[in-house]
Protein backbone atom coordinates (compact mmCIF):
# COMPACT_ATOMS: atom_id res chain seq x y z
CA UNK A 1 0.00 0.00 0.00
CA UNK A 2 1.07 3.37 -0.77
CA UNK A 3 -0.08 6.81 -0.39
CA UNK A 4 -1.46 6.72 -3.69
CA UNK A 5 -3.07 3.39 -3.73
CA UNK A 6 -6.51 5.31 -3.01
CA UNK A 7 -6.61 6.08 -6.40
CA UNK A 8 -6.43 2.39 -7.19
CA UNK A 9 -9.57 2.43 -9.40
CA UNK A 10 -8.11 4.77 -11.80
CA UNK A 11 -4.03 3.31 -11.73
CA UNK A 12 -6.33 0.14 -12.91
CA UNK A 13 -8.22 1.58 -15.93
CA UNK A 14 -5.19 3.41 -16.25
CA UNK A 15 -3.13 0.24 -16.80
CA UNK A 16 -5.41 -1.65 -19.17
CA UNK A 17 -5.75 1.52 -21.56
CA UNK A 18 -2.10 0.95 -21.90
CA UNK A 19 -1.96 -2.59 -22.37
CA UNK A 20 -3.82 -2.32 -25.51
CA UNK A 21 -0.80 -0.87 -26.70
CA UNK A 22 -1.40 3.25 -26.75
CA UNK A 23 -1.58 6.01 -24.38
CA UNK A 24 -3.45 8.56 -25.64
CA UNK A 25 -2.70 10.60 -22.13
CA UNK A 26 1.05 10.99 -22.84
CA UNK A 27 1.58 11.33 -26.88
CA UNK A 28 4.86 12.27 -27.31
CA UNK A 29 5.75 14.61 -30.42
CA UNK A 30 9.10 14.28 -31.84
CA UNK A 31 8.32 17.86 -33.19
CA UNK A 32 5.91 20.51 -33.75
CA UNK A 33 6.76 22.50 -37.02
CA UNK A 34 3.71 24.13 -38.13
CA UNK A 35 0.31 25.14 -36.49
CA UNK A 36 -1.08 21.68 -37.86
CA UNK A 37 1.99 19.19 -38.48
CA UNK A 38 3.80 17.46 -36.25
CA UNK A 39 5.94 14.18 -36.47
CA UNK A 40 4.87 11.35 -33.53
CA UNK A 41 7.29 7.89 -33.69
CA UNK A 42 8.79 9.36 -37.11
CA UNK A 43 5.74 9.71 -38.39
CA UNK A 44 4.25 12.98 -40.28
CA UNK A 45 0.93 13.71 -38.30
CA UNK A 46 -1.82 15.84 -39.29
CA UNK A 47 -2.57 17.93 -35.88
CA UNK A 48 -6.37 17.95 -35.47
CA UNK A 49 -6.29 18.31 -31.53
CA UNK A 50 -4.74 21.47 -30.78
CA UNK A 51 -7.29 24.09 -29.83
CA UNK A 52 -5.23 26.08 -32.01
CA UNK A 53 -8.49 28.09 -33.97
CA UNK A 54 -6.58 30.58 -36.01
CA UNK A 55 -3.74 28.94 -36.31
CA UNK A 56 -1.08 31.61 -34.64
CA UNK A 57 1.03 29.48 -33.22
CA UNK A 58 3.90 30.45 -35.69
CA UNK A 59 2.18 33.40 -36.73
CA UNK A 60 5.92 35.08 -37.68
CA UNK A 61 4.89 38.97 -35.96
CA UNK A 62 3.43 36.67 -33.06
CA UNK A 63 6.70 34.74 -32.58
CA UNK A 64 9.05 38.48 -33.41
CA UNK A 65 7.33 40.04 -30.83
CA UNK A 66 7.62 37.32 -28.24
CA UNK A 67 11.41 37.29 -29.15
CA UNK A 68 11.64 40.84 -28.89
CA UNK A 69 9.60 41.19 -25.46
CA UNK A 70 12.06 38.42 -24.20
CA UNK A 71 15.76 40.04 -25.20
CA UNK A 72 13.95 43.15 -24.59
CA UNK A 73 12.35 42.55 -20.75
CA UNK A 74 13.80 38.74 -19.91
CA UNK A 75 12.56 35.16 -19.85
CA UNK A 76 10.32 35.82 -16.78
CA UNK A 77 8.89 38.18 -13.87
CA UNK A 78 9.71 35.32 -11.13
CA UNK A 79 6.82 36.58 -9.23
CA UNK A 80 3.49 37.66 -8.86
CA UNK A 81 2.22 40.76 -9.69
CA UNK A 82 1.47 41.69 -6.53
CA UNK A 83 4.73 41.79 -4.96
CA UNK A 84 7.01 41.82 -8.01
CA UNK A 85 4.76 44.54 -10.15
CA UNK A 86 3.17 45.15 -13.61
CA UNK A 87 5.10 45.64 -16.12
CA UNK A 88 3.56 47.56 -18.97
CA UNK A 89 3.19 44.85 -21.20
CA UNK A 90 0.66 43.74 -18.86
CA UNK A 91 -0.97 46.67 -18.94
CA UNK A 92 -1.41 47.00 -22.49
CA UNK A 93 -2.78 43.70 -22.21
CA UNK A 94 -5.40 44.34 -20.19
CA UNK A 95 -5.75 47.58 -21.95
CA UNK A 96 -6.14 45.90 -25.24
CA UNK A 97 -8.63 43.14 -23.80
CA UNK A 98 -10.73 45.80 -22.50
CA UNK A 99 -11.55 47.80 -25.75
CA UNK A 100 -11.68 44.39 -27.42
CA UNK A 101 -14.83 43.53 -25.34
CA UNK A 102 -15.93 46.81 -24.72
CA UNK A 103 -15.71 47.12 -21.31
CA UNK A 104 -14.16 49.11 -18.38
CA UNK A 105 -12.02 46.18 -16.80
CA UNK A 106 -9.94 43.77 -17.83
CA UNK A 107 -7.46 41.37 -15.64
CA UNK A 108 -5.23 38.85 -16.45
CA UNK A 109 -4.24 35.67 -15.30
CA UNK A 110 -1.39 33.32 -15.96
CA UNK A 111 -3.72 30.45 -17.58
CA UNK A 112 -7.20 30.50 -18.38
CA UNK A 113 -7.72 27.43 -15.35
CA UNK A 114 -6.36 29.99 -12.95
CA UNK A 115 -8.87 32.41 -14.47
CA UNK A 116 -11.76 30.43 -13.32
CA UNK A 117 -10.19 29.65 -9.84
CA UNK A 118 -9.52 33.01 -9.26
CA UNK A 119 -12.78 34.84 -10.57
CA UNK A 120 -15.34 32.65 -9.44
CA UNK A 121 -14.19 32.29 -6.36
CA UNK A 122 -14.26 35.67 -5.41
CA UNK A 123 -17.32 36.98 -7.50
CA UNK A 124 -19.29 34.41 -4.88
CA UNK A 125 -19.08 33.54 -1.20
CA UNK A 126 -20.22 31.87 1.85
CA UNK A 127 -24.22 32.83 1.72
CA UNK A 128 -24.13 32.96 -2.26
CA UNK A 129 -25.11 30.71 -5.04
CA UNK A 130 -22.98 29.75 -7.79
CA UNK A 131 -25.45 28.34 -10.57
CA UNK A 132 -23.19 25.93 -13.15
CA UNK A 133 -23.98 23.97 -16.23
CA UNK A 134 -23.34 20.56 -15.46
CA UNK A 135 -21.03 20.17 -18.52
CA UNK A 136 -18.97 22.60 -17.35
CA UNK A 137 -15.10 22.54 -17.47
CA UNK A 138 -13.08 21.29 -14.59
CA UNK A 139 -11.82 24.85 -14.07
CA UNK A 140 -15.48 25.92 -13.08
CA UNK A 141 -16.17 22.95 -10.63
CA UNK A 142 -12.92 23.27 -9.09
CA UNK A 143 -13.22 27.28 -8.64
CA UNK A 144 -16.65 26.45 -7.75
CA UNK A 145 -14.88 24.61 -4.53
CA UNK A 146 -12.39 27.17 -3.97
CA UNK A 147 -14.95 29.75 -2.86
CA UNK A 148 -17.60 28.83 -0.42
CA UNK A 149 -20.58 29.45 -2.19
CA UNK A 150 -23.47 27.05 -2.33
CA UNK A 151 -22.90 25.53 -5.72
CA UNK A 152 -26.01 23.98 -7.69
CA UNK A 153 -26.00 21.70 -10.87
CA UNK A 154 -28.46 22.42 -13.81
CA UNK A 155 -29.12 20.18 -16.83
CA UNK A 156 -26.48 20.81 -19.40
CA UNK A 157 -27.93 23.97 -21.76
CA UNK A 158 -31.18 23.43 -20.03
CA UNK A 159 -32.69 27.28 -19.27
CA UNK A 160 -36.20 25.71 -18.24
CA UNK A 161 -34.42 23.88 -15.56
CA UNK A 162 -31.84 27.10 -14.02
CA UNK A 163 -35.18 28.69 -13.94
CA UNK A 164 -36.41 25.86 -11.76
CA UNK A 165 -33.47 25.87 -9.70
CA UNK A 166 -33.28 29.72 -9.26
CA UNK A 167 -36.72 29.82 -8.61
CA UNK A 168 -36.80 27.71 -5.95
CA UNK A 169 -34.24 29.89 -4.43
CA UNK A 170 -36.60 32.51 -3.93
CA UNK A 171 -36.72 34.10 -0.53
CA UNK A 172 -33.23 33.22 0.14
CA UNK A 173 -30.35 35.72 0.52
CA UNK A 174 -27.52 36.19 -1.29
CA UNK A 175 -26.34 37.07 -4.62
CA UNK A 176 -26.89 34.04 -7.63
CA UNK A 177 -24.14 33.85 -10.38
CA UNK A 178 -24.97 31.70 -13.28
CA UNK A 179 -21.86 30.04 -15.15
CA UNK A 180 -22.17 29.08 -18.77
CA UNK A 181 -19.62 28.37 -21.79
CA UNK A 182 -19.72 29.97 -25.27
CA UNK A 183 -18.69 26.57 -26.82
CA UNK A 184 -18.29 23.10 -24.90
CA UNK A 185 -15.34 21.90 -25.12
CA UNK A 186 -16.05 18.05 -25.37
CA UNK A 187 -18.67 18.02 -28.01
CA UNK A 188 -18.69 21.73 -29.47
CA UNK A 189 -22.34 22.79 -28.68
CA UNK A 190 -23.05 26.30 -27.61
CA UNK A 191 -25.07 27.34 -24.92
CA UNK A 192 -28.54 28.60 -25.55
CA UNK A 193 -27.52 32.43 -23.90
CA UNK A 194 -30.16 34.19 -25.32
CA UNK A 195 -32.88 31.97 -23.07
CA UNK A 196 -30.40 32.22 -20.17
CA UNK A 197 -29.67 35.71 -20.37
CA UNK A 198 -33.53 36.35 -20.45
CA UNK A 199 -33.51 34.06 -17.17
CA UNK A 200 -30.73 36.04 -15.28
CA UNK A 201 -33.08 39.24 -16.20
CA UNK A 202 -36.30 37.90 -14.56
CA UNK A 203 -34.54 36.43 -11.72
CA UNK A 204 -31.96 38.97 -10.87
CA UNK A 205 -28.63 37.26 -10.94
CA UNK A 206 -25.70 37.64 -12.85
CA UNK A 207 -23.84 35.91 -15.82
CA UNK A 208 -20.80 35.01 -16.44
CA UNK A 209 -19.63 33.20 -19.98
CA UNK A 210 -16.33 31.21 -20.56
CA UNK A 211 -15.51 32.24 -23.85
CA UNK A 212 -12.73 29.79 -23.66
CA UNK A 213 -13.07 27.76 -26.97
CA UNK A 214 -15.92 30.44 -28.56
CA UNK A 215 -13.88 33.66 -28.05
CA UNK A 216 -12.12 34.53 -31.91
CA UNK A 217 -14.46 31.41 -33.13
CA UNK A 218 -18.05 32.94 -32.58
CA UNK A 219 -19.61 36.76 -33.30
CA UNK A 220 -19.21 39.55 -36.22
CA UNK A 221 -16.00 40.65 -34.89
CA UNK A 222 -14.96 37.35 -32.76
CA UNK A 223 -15.98 38.18 -29.50
CA UNK A 224 -17.42 35.15 -28.74
CA UNK A 225 -20.85 33.20 -28.19
CA UNK A 226 -22.52 36.45 -26.49
CA UNK A 227 -21.49 38.87 -29.46
CA UNK A 228 -23.10 36.18 -31.47
CA UNK A 229 -26.19 35.69 -29.91
CA UNK A 230 -26.37 39.46 -29.26
CA UNK A 231 -26.62 39.39 -25.59
CA UNK A 232 -23.62 41.38 -24.43
CA UNK A 233 -25.55 43.87 -22.63
CA UNK A 234 -26.83 40.86 -20.05
CA UNK A 235 -23.25 39.07 -19.74
CA UNK A 236 -21.78 40.62 -16.30
CA UNK A 237 -18.40 38.76 -16.56
CA UNK A 238 -16.39 37.45 -19.41
CA UNK A 239 -13.84 34.82 -18.84
CA UNK A 240 -11.19 33.41 -21.41
CA UNK A 241 -8.01 31.80 -22.48
CA UNK A 242 -4.80 32.92 -24.70
CA UNK A 243 -4.18 29.22 -25.13
CA UNK A 244 -6.70 28.70 -27.98
CA UNK A 245 -7.47 31.20 -30.20
CA UNK A 246 -4.15 33.16 -29.47
CA UNK A 247 -1.66 30.87 -29.30
CA UNK A 248 0.02 31.25 -26.44
CA UNK A 249 -0.87 30.67 -22.28
CA UNK A 250 -2.54 33.02 -19.65
CA UNK A 251 -6.81 34.17 -18.91
CA UNK A 252 -8.49 36.67 -18.45
CA UNK A 253 -11.54 38.37 -17.40
CA UNK A 254 -13.17 41.19 -18.74
CA UNK A 255 -16.37 43.26 -16.57
CA UNK A 256 -18.34 46.80 -16.85
CA UNK A 257 -18.70 46.22 -12.77
CA UNK A 258 -17.27 49.46 -11.39
CA UNK A 259 -15.49 47.71 -8.24
CA UNK A 260 -13.91 45.13 -10.42
CA UNK A 261 -9.99 46.36 -8.87
CA UNK A 262 -10.81 45.39 -5.86
CA UNK A 263 -10.30 41.30 -7.16
CA UNK A 264 -6.52 41.73 -7.52
CA UNK A 265 -6.08 42.09 -3.71
CA UNK A 266 -7.92 39.24 -2.77
CA UNK A 267 -8.56 36.71 -5.96
CA UNK A 268 -5.85 34.13 -4.59
CA UNK A 269 -5.01 32.51 -7.65
CA UNK A 270 -4.05 36.19 -8.86
CA UNK A 271 -2.16 37.25 -5.99
CA UNK A 272 -0.34 34.08 -5.34
CA UNK A 273 1.52 33.00 -8.53
CA UNK A 274 4.10 34.36 -10.75
CA UNK A 275 2.80 36.59 -13.79
CA UNK A 276 2.83 35.69 -17.35
CA UNK A 277 6.16 36.43 -18.53
CA UNK A 278 6.61 39.52 -21.59
CA UNK A 279 7.62 36.71 -23.97
CA UNK A 280 4.04 35.24 -23.76
CA UNK A 281 2.08 39.02 -23.16
CA UNK A 282 3.97 40.16 -25.93
CA UNK A 283 2.61 37.09 -28.54
CA UNK A 284 -0.86 36.96 -27.10
CA UNK A 285 -1.07 41.02 -27.88
CA UNK A 286 0.07 40.73 -30.96
CA UNK A 287 -2.28 37.49 -31.70
CA UNK A 288 -5.48 39.71 -30.37
CA UNK A 289 -4.72 42.49 -32.70
CA UNK A 290 -4.38 39.78 -35.84
CA UNK A 291 -7.94 38.34 -34.77
CA UNK A 292 -9.11 41.44 -35.24
CA UNK A 293 -7.34 42.82 -37.99
CA UNK A 294 -7.92 39.41 -40.15
CA UNK A 295 -11.72 38.78 -39.86
CA UNK A 296 -10.86 36.13 -42.64
CA UNK A 297 -8.96 33.51 -40.14
CA UNK A 298 -12.56 32.89 -38.82
CA UNK A 299 -14.33 32.56 -42.12
CA UNK A 300 -11.64 30.29 -42.98
CA UNK A 301 -12.22 28.36 -39.57
CA UNK A 302 -15.66 28.02 -40.38
CA UNK A 303 -15.17 26.70 -43.58
CA UNK A 304 -12.95 23.82 -42.54
CA UNK A 305 -14.97 23.15 -39.70
CA UNK A 306 -17.75 22.91 -41.78
CA UNK A 307 -15.67 20.88 -44.23
CA UNK A 308 -14.81 18.51 -41.71
CA UNK A 309 -18.13 18.17 -39.66
CA UNK A 310 -20.17 17.47 -42.42
CA UNK A 311 -17.95 15.18 -44.52
CA UNK A 312 -18.04 13.07 -41.32
CA UNK A 313 -21.90 13.25 -41.02
CA UNK A 314 -22.47 12.79 -44.18
CA UNK A 315 -20.33 8.83 -44.13
CA UNK A 316 -22.32 8.19 -40.72
CA UNK A 317 -20.35 9.16 -38.38
CA UNK A 318 -22.47 10.33 -34.74
CA UNK A 319 -21.17 14.11 -34.91
CA UNK A 320 -22.37 16.73 -31.98
CA UNK A 321 -25.10 18.75 -32.84
CA UNK A 322 -23.85 21.71 -34.30
CA UNK A 323 -20.80 22.37 -36.72
CA UNK A 324 -18.21 24.08 -35.20
CA UNK A 325 -14.43 24.23 -34.70
CA UNK A 326 -14.74 21.49 -32.08
CA UNK A 327 -15.44 17.93 -34.16
CA UNK A 328 -16.45 14.94 -31.54
CA UNK A 329 -17.58 11.55 -33.11
CA UNK A 330 -19.10 9.49 -30.83
CA UNK A 331 -17.68 5.75 -30.17
CA UNK A 332 -19.89 3.45 -29.63
CA UNK A 333 -17.45 1.50 -26.60
CA UNK A 334 -13.56 2.29 -25.17
CA UNK A 335 -12.65 -0.37 -27.08
CA UNK A 336 -13.61 0.89 -30.36
CA UNK A 337 -12.90 4.26 -29.74
CA UNK A 338 -8.97 3.36 -28.43
CA UNK A 339 -8.62 1.31 -31.35
CA UNK A 340 -10.23 3.98 -34.12
CA UNK A 341 -8.05 6.01 -32.63
CA UNK A 342 -5.26 4.28 -33.00
CA UNK A 343 -5.73 3.73 -36.78
CA UNK A 344 -5.82 7.13 -36.91
CA UNK A 345 -2.42 7.73 -35.46
CA UNK A 346 -0.74 5.10 -38.00
CA UNK A 347 -2.97 6.81 -40.51
CA UNK A 348 -1.35 10.41 -39.77
CA UNK A 349 -4.05 11.68 -38.02
CA UNK A 350 -3.75 13.23 -34.76
CA UNK A 351 -6.78 14.16 -32.14
CA UNK A 352 -7.65 13.57 -28.58
CA UNK A 353 -9.35 11.03 -27.33
CA UNK A 354 -12.04 11.72 -24.69
CA UNK A 355 -12.91 9.27 -22.51
CA UNK A 356 -15.22 9.41 -18.97
CA UNK A 357 -14.88 10.62 -17.08
CA UNK A 358 -13.59 14.17 -18.70
CA UNK A 359 -16.57 13.80 -20.98
CA UNK A 360 -20.55 14.49 -20.16
CA UNK A 361 -22.50 11.74 -20.00
CA UNK A 362 -20.25 9.01 -20.04
CA UNK A 363 -19.77 9.28 -23.99
CA UNK A 364 -16.39 7.86 -25.64
CA UNK A 365 -15.37 10.77 -28.32
CA UNK A 366 -12.65 11.10 -30.42
CA UNK A 367 -12.59 14.75 -29.96
CA UNK A 368 -10.67 17.08 -33.23
CA UNK A 369 -10.46 20.79 -33.20
CA UNK A 370 -10.28 22.55 -36.60
CA UNK A 371 -7.55 25.50 -36.98
CA UNK A 372 -7.83 28.41 -39.80
CA UNK A 373 -4.65 26.73 -40.43
CA UNK A 374 -5.82 23.37 -42.10
CA UNK A 375 -6.14 23.77 -45.74
CA UNK A 376 -8.63 22.00 -47.27
CA UNK A 377 -6.14 19.48 -48.65
CA UNK A 378 -5.53 18.55 -45.22
CA UNK A 379 -9.43 18.64 -43.73
CA UNK A 380 -9.85 15.96 -47.00
CA UNK A 381 -7.17 13.70 -46.35
CA UNK A 382 -8.45 13.18 -43.15
CA UNK A 383 -11.89 12.48 -43.99
CA UNK A 384 -10.45 9.57 -46.10
CA UNK A 385 -8.41 8.41 -43.02
CA UNK A 386 -11.52 8.59 -40.99
CA UNK A 387 -13.40 6.23 -43.72
CA UNK A 388 -10.28 3.61 -44.30
CA UNK A 389 -10.27 3.27 -40.71
CA UNK A 390 -13.92 3.05 -40.70
CA UNK A 391 -13.97 0.16 -43.16
CA UNK A 392 -10.71 -1.31 -41.44
CA UNK A 393 -12.85 -1.52 -38.15
CA UNK A 394 -16.68 -2.39 -39.76
CA UNK A 395 -17.73 0.61 -38.50
CA UNK A 396 -21.48 0.62 -38.97
CA UNK A 397 -22.29 4.20 -37.86
CA UNK A 398 -26.05 4.28 -39.17
CA UNK A 399 -26.88 1.39 -35.94
CA UNK A 400 -25.04 3.51 -33.63
CA UNK A 401 -27.12 5.69 -30.63
CA UNK A 402 -26.88 9.76 -30.87
CA UNK A 403 -24.44 10.88 -28.74
CA UNK A 404 -26.15 11.60 -25.19
CA UNK A 405 -26.70 14.31 -24.01
CA UNK A 406 -26.50 16.11 -27.78
CA UNK A 407 -30.13 18.03 -27.35
CA UNK B 1 -22.50 -6.61 -3.98
CA UNK B 2 -25.65 -7.36 -6.45
CA UNK B 3 -26.09 -10.58 -4.04
CA UNK B 4 -25.73 -8.74 -0.86
CA UNK B 5 -28.65 -6.09 -2.67
CA UNK B 6 -30.60 -9.25 -3.31
CA UNK B 7 -30.36 -10.69 0.18
CA UNK B 8 -31.13 -7.45 1.53
CA UNK B 9 -34.82 -6.51 3.16
CA UNK B 10 -36.39 -3.76 2.66
CA UNK B 11 -36.35 -2.12 5.99
CA UNK B 12 -39.02 -0.47 7.77
CA UNK B 13 -41.34 -2.92 9.20
CA UNK B 14 -42.01 0.11 12.02
CA UNK B 15 -43.90 2.89 10.64
CA UNK B 16 -40.89 5.17 11.29
CA UNK B 17 -41.12 8.67 9.66
CA UNK B 18 -38.69 7.49 6.87
CA UNK B 19 -40.55 4.73 5.58
CA UNK B 20 -42.44 7.33 2.92
CA UNK B 21 -39.13 8.97 1.92
CA UNK B 22 -37.38 5.50 1.49
CA UNK B 23 -40.09 4.46 -0.70
CA UNK B 24 -40.25 7.05 -3.03
CA UNK B 25 -36.67 7.26 -3.70
CA UNK B 26 -36.91 3.40 -3.93
CA UNK B 27 -38.88 4.10 -6.57
CA UNK B 28 -37.25 6.50 -8.26
CA UNK B 29 -33.88 4.34 -8.18
CA UNK B 30 -35.63 1.94 -10.04
CA UNK B 31 -36.83 4.54 -12.70
CA UNK B 32 -33.36 5.27 -13.13
CA UNK B 33 -31.40 2.23 -12.73
CA UNK B 34 -34.15 0.30 -15.00
CA UNK B 35 -34.15 -2.53 -12.34
CA UNK B 36 -35.79 -3.55 -9.44
CA UNK B 37 -33.61 -2.75 -6.02
CA UNK B 38 -33.89 -3.28 -2.34
CA UNK B 39 -32.61 -0.15 0.27
CA UNK B 40 -32.45 -0.18 3.26
CA UNK B 41 -31.29 3.00 5.57
CA UNK B 42 -27.59 1.95 5.47
CA UNK B 43 -27.56 0.85 1.54
CA UNK B 44 -24.49 2.60 0.04
CA UNK B 45 -25.78 4.15 -2.58
CA UNK B 46 -22.46 3.96 -4.77
CA UNK B 47 -20.99 0.58 -3.51
CA UNK B 48 -24.17 -1.43 -3.32
CA UNK B 49 -26.41 -0.11 -6.00
CA UNK B 50 -23.13 -0.10 -8.94
CA UNK B 51 -23.67 3.53 -9.59
CA UNK B 52 -21.37 4.94 -11.39
CA UNK B 53 -20.88 9.07 -11.53
CA UNK B 54 -23.27 9.30 -14.19
CA UNK B 55 -25.99 7.28 -12.35
CA UNK B 56 -25.35 9.34 -9.26
CA UNK B 57 -26.06 12.31 -11.20
CA UNK B 58 -29.39 11.23 -13.07
CA UNK B 59 -30.62 10.35 -9.93
CA UNK B 60 -29.98 12.88 -7.62
CA UNK B 61 -31.40 15.48 -9.93
CA UNK B 62 -34.32 13.03 -10.37
CA UNK B 63 -34.74 13.37 -6.49
CA UNK B 64 -34.58 16.94 -7.26
CA UNK B 65 -37.54 16.96 -9.75
CA UNK B 66 -39.63 14.52 -7.66
CA UNK B 67 -39.05 16.64 -4.52
CA UNK B 68 -38.72 20.45 -5.98
CA UNK B 69 -35.44 20.82 -4.12
CA UNK B 70 -32.00 21.10 -5.68
CA UNK B 71 -28.92 19.72 -3.64
CA UNK B 72 -26.30 21.51 -3.22
CA UNK B 73 -22.98 19.96 -4.55
CA UNK B 74 -21.16 20.04 -1.47
CA UNK B 75 -24.16 18.10 0.24
CA UNK B 76 -24.15 15.46 -2.58
CA UNK B 77 -20.30 15.32 -1.46
CA UNK B 78 -21.72 13.96 2.06
CA UNK B 79 -24.23 11.52 1.41
CA UNK B 80 -23.64 8.23 1.01
CA UNK B 81 -26.05 6.04 2.43
CA UNK B 82 -29.59 6.02 2.04
CA UNK B 83 -30.19 7.58 5.29
CA UNK B 84 -27.72 10.38 4.50
CA UNK B 85 -30.14 10.85 1.68
CA UNK B 86 -33.20 10.86 3.53
CA UNK B 87 -31.96 13.40 5.83
CA UNK B 88 -30.52 15.76 3.10
CA UNK B 89 -34.19 15.81 1.51
CA UNK B 90 -35.95 16.39 4.77
CA UNK B 91 -33.92 19.50 5.40
CA UNK B 92 -34.02 20.61 2.42
CA UNK B 93 -38.02 20.39 2.30
CA UNK B 94 -38.44 21.71 5.63
CA UNK B 95 -35.78 24.08 5.16
CA UNK B 96 -37.69 26.01 2.54
CA UNK B 97 -39.64 28.95 2.85
CA UNK B 98 -43.44 27.95 1.97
Amino acid sequence: MTILAKHGAYKQAYDQLRASGVDPLNVRFDAVTSPTEGVIGGQAMILLGTNNYLGLTFDPDCVDRAIEATRGQGTGTTGSRVANGTYGGHKRLEEALAKFFGRQNAMVFSTGYQANLGVLSTLVGRGDHLMLDADSHASIYDGSRLGHAEVIRFRHNNPDDLYKRLRRLEGAPGDRLIVVEGIYSMLGDTAPLKEIAAVKRETGAYLLVDEAHSMGVLGETGRGLAEAADVEADVDFIVGTFSKSLGSVGGFCVSDTPDFDIMRIVSRPYMFTASLPPGIVASTLAALEKLQAEPSLRETLMRNAHRLYDGLKAMGFEVGPEANPIVAVAMPDQETAVMFWKLLLEGGVYLNLALPPATPTNVRLLRSSVSAAHTLAQIDTVLSVFAEVGRTLGFLPSGRRRIAGAV
Amino acid sequence: MRQNLQLAVVGGTDADANAAIRNEISTIFEEVLGRPVSIRDDTDIVEDLGMDSLGVMNFVMAIEDFYDISIPLDRIAQIQTVADLIAAVEALRSGRVA
